[in-house]
């Protein structure tokens, strides 16, 4: 018995290895900090101001902002470029049948995009763009080749183009390594761009589950309540259990 | 069965465990309850689509019924005449509660015309008895109505009559006036119903 | 009890078997006392049930089967209906924890024997269970009509056209259209929330009826019913079910309740296994995902369905695909005919059993990871090897159970 149990429990961890094994280029870590409020508002306000132009955010009304500490006002007044009620859904004025004609494809709606792609890759994605006159748009990206979105922050971190180093790894293998070299600053540095990035990704992963923080603080209450019964409810069973030999 | 001990009985422990683990378990259940109950509720869209309406009312004539959509349901805004509004005075002990004493309506509204401005009325369009919408009838002494009818408003479900200012006349099925929904005036012509606070507009 | 109370019920019993179904079935059923923690996995499965019921009628309240709107108001749930969030993670959460629990139980029954005689038909019906809530999770799966939805969906659909002449009418008749499309996501809706739980209820009853008939088995796989006091009739080894086992399993569920809560407050996707992160794209019928995978308690049959390559006996290999996939699930009904072992529970088995049950373990398992995987060369291979093994356990069973040194069972339980 001992032994299986073992066997299973090696067996377990074995996906765990294997999982580690990511796509082909490295993700950055996205810095998310889900409970501070300024940076979501700076990403809301990012979000509206460039994403929302092509983007929807269909599944999601503007008057849940609140959850950021914005009151009706402020974002009826900040947020709403579209001229719609506090009520409404984050739709977004371009059509898409005109913008799949425009861009080949028609741009995904939003709301739920960090739960699909994950924070990291849409950390990594809005940074890596770079300069390639063969796309159509003139824009490439490292972590999603030949993608049809032109780079919407370019203004914001300057023009980025690809430079293919080869480096010896040191086993007498060598391979090519992608980096991208700023040639046009932008109107941010580097970091404070790093900071802007991370600011609309947080709001992106709290768009994807507006409820999350909730959840976690409600998960919290739960398991210490569960905890306390647990003691009780074996408490019980021993004190029944008793009368058993 | 023989295993088990004779002298099984009821402890003050044992006790004590049954009733603690029973008012932890209720609790429990209360706890797991409540989200269920509260997601019937109205939902964000519900709440969305129910907001307050804008209505402008700038066209409105004297003696035109306007109606508009709030929360799924009918809104009269009448502009009532002089002529009209004569006829509520002659009303009083015909209708049921004639100084609106009943919270059919927000305390604003809680006078002789029913209304913030004499001449406007702004009603929710739904009979107090059923929830039929009573049809509009301006036309004095029809012949259906009989010799004494001045005006008002009629539902045809059974029967229940009300006068220009939504007030119910006495021995009709319907309890009540008709409900004067929360609204204000933005501007001169710009009337919000749903709302009597500005910043919800 | 109060007088006027028991007045109150004797009025009941003289109607309805209250107070004799509640003895039967728990004050004066009788289950052996040496139950360990293998056995709160049936009370467990139970209370999932309940949990996806529930669930189910609330998501039911706010949920459109329409192609064009089944996403969208999967989203109206998570975000615009007060606590909705919390309700689909249950029902989400639960699926999983559903086949958890029932493997748990499986396993359980295989270890200790509980599927041989007298309890052969209590095992049939338990695999009756299994097949509708597999059922229950493929139909449940499309619901969110999400990208791993449609093409998930689209794969099991396929394996039907794959049946020699009338395949592709059949596949027609079951998706009501050419393709997979909103007739197939309307009618599966229908299955996911009126037939199949009508089924799994009706055989989740006839299953504890079974038991109750033949008596529980235990860890040491001997019958406790041969062993009664000559006076009381009552088995020496049994404890009536309520309170003791009532009051474990109370335990038990609590303890299942941490894992269940931990997983739905703080990682309800699971890392992706339990909500797949491409089901957050809604179905697109022109482009299939990179990968698809489907949820983790399909993998090992899935692997074992890409593990066949070649044609074989004029059938090719998609439809050998199928069978040994189909095969894979459907043998587990065998069991009880195919060990021929004189002991019930692994505790007086011989080593063959334990290292049949053991490498079985391990192909399940390896079958699993691989099925999450895209396939290559190697991963082929191993998935051909440890198909052979995982059919290898039920089909040398009637032969190394029968040669295999078993230890003498016990006349009484041992704690």
């Amino acid at each position: 018995m001992r032994k299986i149990k073992d066997i299973l429990f090696i067996l377990c961890m074995v996906p765990l290895v294997a999982f580690a094994s990511g796509p082909e280029i490295k993700l950055d870590q996205a810095p998310i900090r889900p409970t501070d409020k300024l940076s979501l508002q700076r990403g809301a306000q990012t979000f509206v101001n460039y994403c929302l132009t092509c983007h929807s955010a269909e599944y999601m009304r503007y008057n849940r902002l609140r959850d950021l500490g914005l009151s009706e006002n402020q974002i009826s007044d900040n947020l709403i470029f579209t001229g719609q009620k506090v009520g409404e859904l984050m739709t977004t004025a371009m059509k898409k049948k005109e913008a799949k004609q425009w861009l080949g494809v028609a741009p995904p709606d939003l709301t739920v995009i960090a739960r699909s792609r994950g924070a990291d890759w849409l950390y990594t994605y809005l940074r890596k763009f770079y300069r390639d006159e063969s796309t159509a748009t003139g824009w490439n990206n490292l972590a999603f080749d030949k993608v049809a979105m032109p780079h919407a922050l370019y203004q914001l971190q300057g023009k980025q183009s690809l430079a293919v180093k080869t480096v010896d790894d040191g086993h007498g293998g060598k391979h090519e390594v992608k980096e991208l070299k700023l040639d046009t600053p932008g109107t941010l540095s580097k970091t404070e761009y790093d900071l802007y990035v991370a600011d609309l990704v947080n709001y992106l992963v709290y768009l994807g589950e507006p409820a999350a923080t909730k959840r976690v603080q409600i998960g919290i209450i739960v398991m210490l309540f569960l905890f306390g019964m647990l003691g009780l409810t074996y408490a019980l069973k021993l004190e029944f259990w008793k009368d058993i030999h | 069965m023989a295993d088990i001990d004779k002298k099984k009985e009821m402890n003050s422990r044992r006790r004590f465990l049954i009733t603690a683990t029973s008012i932890a378990g209720s609790i429990a259940s209360a706890a797991v309850a409540t989200p269920f109950v509260l997601s019937m509720m109205p939902s964000e869209r519900a709440k969305a689509a129910g907001a307050p309406v804008e209505v402008d009312i700038s066209k409105l004539e004297p003696g035109m019924l306007l109606l508009v959509e709030w929360r799924g349901k009918v809104v009269w805004i009448l502009d009532r005449t002089p002529e009209m509004l004569a006829t509520l005075k002659k009303l009083d002990d015909q209708v049921v509660d004639p100084k609106s004493e009943k919270p059919q309506q927000p305390p604003y509204a809680q006078n002789e015309t029913r209304s913030i401005k004499p001449a406007i009325l702004v009603a929710e369009g739904v009979c107090t008895h059923l929830g039929c919408s009573p049809v509009f009838r301006k036309d004095v002494a029809p012949a259906d109505l009989g010799p004494d009818w001045l005006g008002g408003f009629f539902c045809p479900c059974h029967g229940s009559k009300f006068d220009l200012a939504g007030r119910v006349y006495k021995h009709l099925p319907a309890p009540t006036n008709l409900v004067v929904p929360p609204h204000i005036y933005l501007s001169d012509t710009m009337l919000l119903i749903g709302s009597d606070r500005k910043e919800s507009a | 009890m109060s007088k006027r109370l028991e007045s109150m019920l004797e009025w009941v019993d003289a109607r309805f078997p209250l107070t004799s179904t509640w003895k039967y079935h728990l004050a004066e059923y009788y289950a052996p006392k040496n139950f360990n923690f293998w056995y709160y996995f049936g009370s467990l499965a139970m209370l999932v049930l309940v949990n996806q019921l529930l669930t189910g009628i609330f998501l039911t309240m706010n949920y459109k089967p329409d192609a064009s709107m089944a996403f969208a108001s999967v989203e109206y749930i998570m975000r615009d209906v007060d606590f909705g969030w919390l309700i689909r993670y249950m029902h989400s959460t639960g699926a999983s924890m559903f086949f958890v629990v029932v493997y748990l139980h499986m396993f359980r029954g295989m270890m200790y024997g509980s599927y041989r005689k007298p309890r052969e038909l209590l095992w049939l019906i338990g695999m009756g269970i299994f097949f509708i809530l597999m059922m229950l999770a493929f139909t449940g799966y499309i619901l969110p009509w999400g990208q791993m939805s449609y093409w998930g969906a689209q794969v099991i659909v396929s394996m039907v056209g794959a049946i020699p002449v009338i395949g592709q009418t059949l596949s027609n008749w079951i998706l009501g259209d050419f393709m997979l499309s909103d007739a197939a996501l309307n009618r599966f809706f229908a299955y996911h929330v009126v037939t199949l739980p009508v089924l799994l209820v009706t055989l989740v009853f006839v299953h504890i009826v079974a038991l109750h008939e033949v008596g529980s088995n235990n860890p040491d796989g001997i019958e406790i019913k041969k062993n009664k006091d000559p006076v009381t009739h009552i088995p020496v080894d049994g404890i009536p079910f309520h309170p003791y086992y009532t009051v474990k399993d109370i335990f038990g569920v609590v303890g299942f309740l941490i894992v269940f809560c931990g997983i739905i407050f703080f990682a309800p996707e699971m890392g992706g296994y339990f909500l797949e992160y491409n089901n957050f794209v809604p179905a697109n019928t022109l482009q299939t995902p990179d990968h698809i995978a489907p949820v983790w308690y399909f993998t090992p049959y899935y692997s074992m369905l890409r593990a066949v390559t070649v044609n074989f006996l004029w059938v090719d290999a998609k439809l050998w695909g199928i069978v040994l996939m189909g095969g894979s699930v459907a043998i587990f009904a065998l069991l009880p005919w195919l060990d021929r072992s004189p002991v019930k529970s692994i505790r007086y088995k011989g080593p063959y059993f334990k290292i049949a049950l053991t490498l079985f373990v391990i192909s399940v398992f390896v079958l699993g990871w691989l099925g999450t995987k895209s396939p290559t060369p190697l991963y082929t291979l191993l998935a051909q090897i440890f198909t052979v093994i995982y059919f290898a356990f039920f089909v040398l069973m009637p032969w190394y159970s029968k040669i295999d040194k078993t230890k003498p069972e016990p006349t009484r339980v041992k704690e």
